[in-house]
């Protein structure tokens, strides 16, 4: 198999990598950039753990090759913080217990990210829906629901506090 | 004192508040490691081929050209694998599961493996292994197994627990039997008797962390393994065993565990990792795809029930009875006693008798499932006592109470018990605002009992003082839910210190003595007994240490809310030494601070839920919504609530998915047809309302903060409490679990 070199961005940073044509996005930021904190659950698209963001659309990156990030942007969990300064996502996930064993956490940041961009004010159903693309099998879904509302009033509060 | 286990029933400073987890940080974070995101320099990629049959004698494997193929470096079949087992049946059986030995017993079942440069490499070899099957007859329904036609698959199973003895094998290995009373009695005397069959389908744990590991073994007889796993002890001793090596020599490492829910608690793959490393002198990578998890690690039973419950006018049940038969998988397993242990736990019955059948099928081998074999057994049991409660004109609730087990009670399964919370929690439901919220059309309401046993077993653990006073805590249990900052509470409560003063880590199994797995419900409940023992032995040491600093007796020592403090008038002198302070100057006073404790955690106290559940049902299309949801259980002590809660809501989750959705499906040609998430679906966000939570607290005696385990309990009552919401919902008595759209279709026009 033929490879090609691929020049992305990733969290930011400029990051070049060479794979081979048949690889997935998710197994070359796993094994050649070193972002083990994107994960994988099935390799299928069907667990959403493997969540990132190219050029700000969520996807899966299990079903996107390698090949395709070139000339794109990367956004993986790794990306979320602010330095040590935790995304109000992150703070709310562990403020909530929104996470036991954390194996699908990286991918509901990701996609629950995305979504409070798009609408900074969902509804209990429209977050159901906008997560129903990431399995969790240890919470039951309660708290990390509770804990994406609770980040969406957060960061309601300020984006008010600023427009004054 | 120091090493009692009673209640103290003490007040508490840290114990039930809701704490920032430990390993909060690094999950949202993206730096937690799991099985799979280990590197070792120079590793390989290890893959497994594995039979396409459900049942065949492999006559011959060809590895010759896959061997040839560049960057290829080992490639292992059960040859490589000589049998260390020395006559024990259940080991070999263990070998023979991770890797076939002369016969493939189920679709997905190991026969070959190799270890190559990359991943591309190693899956190009393996299309290369050329394995001549002969295909056999093979059974996949419990039943269907159990008759005197089907084709037996091991010639050695003779059914145990039978007079006289078979001298004809079959694929009924074992039978058991529990209960007192006479039941024939109980029966005669009953003016209402229910009987009833129920089946339900094999589901799998569904972690979303496949199975992974790194192996690294070494010429010279030592090896490393890192693993995703629930017990690293007894994978370590598992693969030692098989492998011919000497326990102490293998170092097993748990990872952080992406989910497990018992499925973790067998080793499936790790010896061939293992193997491959050997043969190839280098570290091996294997990690196991979604479709493997699904055909090649342990699901749990399908199972067929049937139940029959006689009662007075009354409302009192004289007489109960089950026959459990569990599918156990490819080999004997031990899941339909845990199912005839917990038939009737809940209730306080004169006569009951309980039957189990374990069962060998041409499925991949069994592993337990959440308060294993129990989900199961209680949906027969509690879709029956609704039947009953029906036909007396009994409110359900009202009847549940009315028999329910209470302190004293001699349960079905043998022992008497202590306090326990089954009454509680049916009182709880009884009160609960649930029960009477208005029910629109097509929607119906059920609630079921639940009961677990919990587990305590063999424990170690040790506390380190570092230099400036904080304390590191190392167990051997395995954090699956929260369990470090649950166990850093404890330690922080019992030393009289901040909860931020204290750092629990999970030893690897060189640090620390033998501890059994996190199953059982045990991880918090044993390790925190383990680590309030050994906590009160750290005051003693630190005790000494203040002493020999002051050059007074130690009897004249005492511990006090974080400080060693200097007893009686004479020393009114001495200011009190905290934690810090003692720990800066134990080179002058004895030596550093550590307390241990090595013990078998008895007096896990039983827990009971009970559940309430309202659906919606579309006749239409049969497709079935969970629209409100509580559970109420008994947590002995919640530790941190957040967490009971959390193990509440994940519990019931998976029960509910069970209840209407998840199932094995094989084809005729014993096929596994659904074996990824897309077909397998379990329950997704969008499928489920928020799980109301009330947790009670009835203190378990034998711990000394009262706590009981409460892990798995919550996934016992779903399956009845959604079957009896949902028959109450369509008017028909649902028996097949799950209640996909389908069976609801067909139970409707099977009654109409
Ligand atoms: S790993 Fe990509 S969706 Fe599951
Ligand atoms: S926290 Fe374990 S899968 Fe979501």
């Amino acid at each position: 198999m033929s490879g090609a070199h691929v020049s992305t961005t990733i969290n930011g940073d400029a990051v070049q990598f060479a794979c081979p044509n048949d690889e997935s996005l998710l197994d070359a930021l796993r094994n050649r950039v070193g972002l083990t904190g994107v994960k994988e659950g099935c390799g299928t698209g069907d667990c959403g753990a493997c969540s990132i963001t190219l050029d700000g659309r969520l996807v899966c990156s299990c079903l996107v090759l390698g090949v395709e990030a070139d000339g794109k942007e990367i956004g993986t969990v790794e990306g979320l913080a602010d330095g040590d300064k935790l995304h109000p996502l992150q703070e709310n996930f562990i403020k909530h217990a929104a996470l036991q064993c954390g194996i699908c956490t990286p991918g509901f940041l990701v996609a629950a990210k995305v979504l409070l961009e798009r609408n900074p004010d969902p509804t209990e159903q429209e977050i159901r829906y906008a997560l129903a693309g990431n399995l969790c099998r240890c919470t039951g879904y309660d708290k990390i629901v509770r804990a994406v509302q609770a980040t969406a009033k957060d960061l309601r509060k300020k984006s008010k506090k600023k427009s004054r | 004192m120091t090493d009692s286990t009673s209640f103290t029933n003490q007040k508490f400073k840290v114990i039930g508040q809701r704490v920032r987890r430990q390993d909060g940080m690094d999950k949202v974070t993206g730096r937690a490691k799991y099985g799979a995101d280990a590197v070792a320099p120079g590793q390989l990629v290890g893959v497994i081929l594995r039979s396409p049959h459900a049942h065949a004698k492999i006559k011959k494997i060809d590895t010759s050209r896959a061997e040839k193929l560049k960057g290829v470096k080992a490639v292992i079949t059960s040859k490589d694998l000589p049998d260390y087992t020395n006559g024990n049946r259940d080991l070999l059986s263990m070998l023979e599961n991770c890797m076939a030995r002369g016969r493939a017993l189920y679709d997905g079942h190991a026969v070959a493996a190799i270890a190559a440069v990359d991943a591309s490499t190693a899956r190009k070899a393996l299309k290369l292994i050329k394995v001549d099957y002969k295909i056999l007859p093979h059974v996949t329904d419990v039943d269907a197994a159990m008759q005197e036609d089907a084709p037996v698959i091991h010639d050695w199973v003779r059914t145990i627990g039978v007079e006289p003895a078979p001298s004809k094998a079959s694929n009924v290995s074992m039978r058991s039997e529990f209960g007192h009373g006479d039941v024939d009695a109980g029966f005669a005397k009953a003016d209402v008797i229910i009987e009833k069959s129920y089946k339900t389908e094999q589901t799998h744990q569904g972690y979303i962390e496949p199975h992974a590991c790194l192996a690294s073994m070494s010429p010279d007889g030592s090896g490393e393994l890192w693993v995703t796993t629930q017990g690293h002890f007894a994978y370590r001793n598992w693969c030692a065993q098989l492998l011919g090596l000497d326990m102490s020599k293998l170092k097993v490492t748990s990872s952080e565990i992406g989910g497990g829910f018992g499925g973790k608690t067998h080793i499936w793959m790790e010896p061939i990792a293992l193997a491959l490393s050997r043969k190839a002198n280098r570290p091996v990578k294997l990690v196991m795809s979604r479709e493997e998890v699904f055909r090649a690690s342990g699901p749990t039973s399908s199972t067929s029930i049937d139940v029959k419950i006689g009662a007075t006018k009354d409302g009192r049940i004289v007489a109960a009875t089950s026959e459990c038969r569990y599918q156990g998988g490819a080999f004997p397993g031990a899941w339909a006693v845990i199912g005839a242990m917990t038939s009737f736990a809940c209730y306080d019955l004169e006569n009951v008798k309980t039957v189990g059948y374990e069962v060998v099928c041409n499925r991949p081998k069994v592993a337990a499932y959440r308060a294993p074999s129990a989900p199961m057994a209680s949906f027969a049991t509690e879709s029956t006592v609704d039947l009953v409660a029906e036909a007396l004109g009994m409110d359900p609730v009202d009847f549940r109470i009315l028999n329910a087990a209470k302190e004293g009670t001699r349960a079905s399964y043998g022992p008497t018990y202590g306090p326990i919370g089954i009454g509680p929690t049916l009182e709880a439901v009884k009160k609960h605002p649930h029960m009477r919220a208005k029910l629109k059309k097509n929607q119906g309401r059920g609630m079921a009992c639940g009961f677990w046993f919990n587990f305590g077993g063999q424990t170690s653990c040790t506390i380190n003082v570092a230099a400036d006073g904080t304390v590191n805590l190392s167990v051997g249990t395995i954090d699956v839910g929260g369990s470090r900052s649950s166990l850093s509470m404890i330690c922080a409560e019992e030393l009289g210190i901040s909860y931020e003063q204290v750092r629990t880590h999970i030893g690897d199994t060189a640090a620390l003595a033998h501890n059994d797995m996190t199953d059982g419900s045990r991880g918090t409940f044993a390790s925190g007994m383990a680590a309030i023992i050994a906590a009160r032995r750290t005051k003693e040491v630190l005790k000494l240490r203040a002493a020999t600093a002051w050059e007074i007796p130690v009897e004249d020592v005492d511990w006090q809310a974080g400080y060693a403090v200097a007893l009686g008038d004479k020393h009114s002198n001495l200011e009190p030494l905290s934690l810090a302070d003692i720990a800066a100057n134990t080179e002058n006073t004895g030596g550093p601070v550590a307390g241990h404790n090595e013990f078998v955690a008895d007096g896990a106290g039983v827990s009971f839920a009970s559940h309430i559940c309202d659906v919606e049902v579309d006749p239409e299309t049969g497709s079935t919504r969970v629209i409100r949801y509580t559970v109420i259980q008994d947590a002995g002590k919640a530790i941190h609530p957040d967490y009971v809660e959390g193990q509440f809501q994940g519990g019931a989750a998976q029960g509910i998915g069970w209840a209407l959705n998840e199932e094995y499906i094989y084809g005729e040609d014993g096929r596994l047809q659904n074996p990824g998430f897309l077909d397998y679906r379990i329950p997704v966000c969008s499928d489920l309302p928020f799980i109301d939570t009330q947790i009670l607290e009835i203190p378990n005696p034998n711990h000394p903060y009262g706590v009981r385990g409460v892990g798995e309990t919550s996934i016992v009552p779903p399956l009845a409490a959604v079957g009896n919401a949902v028959s109450n919902a369509v008017g028909v008595r649902m028996t097949h679990v799950p209640m996909s759209p389908p069976r609801i279709l067909a139970a409707l026009e099977a009654e109409a």
